[in-house]
């Protein structure tokens, strides 16, 4: 029994040191993107390869996630001959939850596992110690210009899978129905408001803000040893993909006060 | 003779493991000194102490006249730049060319300078280490000797005033290491350096600092003195490093 309460205790000593860490991490690191110099160039760089990484991998799980969502509502729609509503349904469905959570955990597995594992690799290889001991800031070089291209790239990428998705939808009404597309827009559109999109929206940013800065600090302190890189890529992700629940869970509840869903 | 880097009672613990204990140096200004010993005996973690890549527990380090222990950060970053740093492996950029990595610390530290200014003194330190012709190669395409040449290159391209070399010769072949320990020694003479040399290989020890040599062992200086003394020294734990 005193071993099982040791071992619970310890558990979570670590994940209080782990929680304090992360934020004292995330303050330096804003600290950073507010203090010079300001790498646009290595900013470009990280946007482009964000994209370049994701943007096919969105665009198919995008399009799957439309034509699929609309596959399964169709049936229950049709029982109260309501299909009129599934554009609209769909649409509220894509832009207020499906289209950020699914991007960002897929920018989750992709960018902050790549984040931790190329951070990783320049810690055990001494890059980021002999940045640190140039007085070259690493953490502005490195670890800001990462989280600030995820922090942009991220909600676009949202707006992109809600396109697509759409697009998806668009393509299962049609293997049913027909539809033209500016009807197919139409009703969709009209069943959105900006309450769906802003909140969508500001939690995009927020989602990108943490899966640039888990993986950074999970890069950040990797241990000795090539084992370690594997351990802290895989780490960025699953913590990445919890506080992105976390932070959903946040959004609803938030938005919820504010415009009373 | 001013000391560059002053060491007093330095202590450092990794959990219940004395790594460095009641360690105390000088390093004089314009000299060499090499540090001997096993791996593992803390040569590394003093070096790392002494640019605060690891905190020591306890005691003093004063480089150029400042308690580098006691500095906040921005004074922190300033010192460092005088403090130049070779890592085991060159510690090369791998996402940059070899002009990349020597422009780097210039371009987020000496936002002033020009292209041409810039240009110039990649140039400068590519010839200081033999290796004009690889400006435009990647890590990758480097040998190991390459690497640890062109990681001296940008050592030496914000001039200055210390450098610590951290193994510098390890895995190399012997040939090689003889040339980066006869580099070290020119860099020595040309930019008027203050070094620390932490190895083990004696070859490396003898050529780059053979007035002022330092053995190691279980966290502490066990005895130094020049290399004759010392590869003629009675004493077992000593003599075995020698033979």
């Amino acid at each position: 029994m005193n071993m099982m309460l040791s071992k619970i205790t310890g558990s979570l000593n670590t994940f209080f040191i782990e929680v304090g860490n992360i934020l004292l991490f995330t303050v330096n690191v804003v600290k950073q993107l507010f203090s010079g110099p300001f790498e646009h160039k290595e900013l470009i760089k990280q946007g482009y390869q964000i994209g370049n990484k994701t943007l096919p991998l969105i665009a198919i799980t995008g399009f799957i996630m439309g034509l699929v969502l609309s596959l399964q509502s169709r049936p229950v729609l049709v029982d109260f001959g309501a299909q009129s509503l599934l554009p609209g349904m769909i649409a509220v469905s894509i832009i207020r939850e499906i289209g950020p959570v699914i991007t960002a955990l897929l920018c989750a597995g992709k960018i902050s596992s790549g984040i931790g594992a190329e951070l990783g690799a320049m810690k055990v290889t001494e890059q980021l110690d002999a940045m640190e001991v140039s007085g070259t800031k690493p953490l502005n070089f490195v670890v800001a210009s990462r989280v600030l291209a995820t922090t942009l790239l991220v909600p676009i990428l949202v707006f992109f899978a809600d396109a697509v998705g759409l697009l998806g939808s668009f393509v299962a009404v049609n293997m049913h129905e027909s539809m033209s597309v500016r009807l197919f827009m139409s009703q969709a559109f009209n069943s959105l408001s900006f309450s769906d999109v802003i909140p969508a929206t500001i939690k995009s940013v927020f989602f990108g803000f943490f899966i640039g800065l888990i993986g950074a600090y999970k890069g950040y302190h990797t241990d000795k040893g090539t084992e370690s890189v594997g351990i802290s890529a895989n780490s960025a992700v699953v913590t990445a993909s919890l506080v992105i629940f976390i932070i959903d869970l946040i959004a609803v509840q938030v938005s919820d006060i504010i415009y009373g869903f | 003779m001013e000391n560059v880097i002053e060491i007093k009672n330095l202590k450092k613990a990794f959990g219940e493991k004395d790594v460095l204990k009641d360690v105390s140096m000088v390093l004089p200004r314009g000299k060499n000194i090499a540090i001997l010993g096993e791996s593992g005996t803390g040569k590394s973690v003093l070096a790392k102490c002494i640019v605060r890549l690891i905190e020591a527990d306890s005691g003093e380090i004063c480089v150029l006249g400042k308690d580098i222990l006691g500095v906040e950060n921005e004074e922190l970053d300033e010192m460092r730049k005088k403090v130049g740093y070779l890592f085991q492996g060159g510690a090369l950029y791998d996402s940059m060319t070899v002009k990349e990595n020597l422009e780097f610390p210039i371009r987020r530290t000496q936002e002033s300078k020009n292209k041409k200014e810039v240009a110039e003194m990649v140039e400068e330190a590519l010839e200081s280490v033999g290796l004009k012709d690889a400006i435009n190669k990647m890590p990758a395409e480097l040998s190991g000797g390459m690497k640890k040449r062109i990681g001296l290159a940008r050592t030496l391209i914000l001039k200055p005033e210390i450098i610590l070399y951290d193994e510098p010769t390890t895995g190399l072949d012997p040939v090689t290491s003889g040339e980066i320990s006869e580099l070290i020694l020119r860099v020595q003479e040309k930019y008027n350096t203050s070094s620390i040399i932490i190895t083990h290989d004696i070859k490396c020890a003898r050529i780059t600092s053979s007035e002022k040599l330092k053995l190691m062992m279980g966290g502490k200086f066990y005895v130094e003195g020049t290399f004759k003394e010392l590869s003629e020294s009675d004493d077992k734990k000593v003599s075995s490093y020698f033979t």
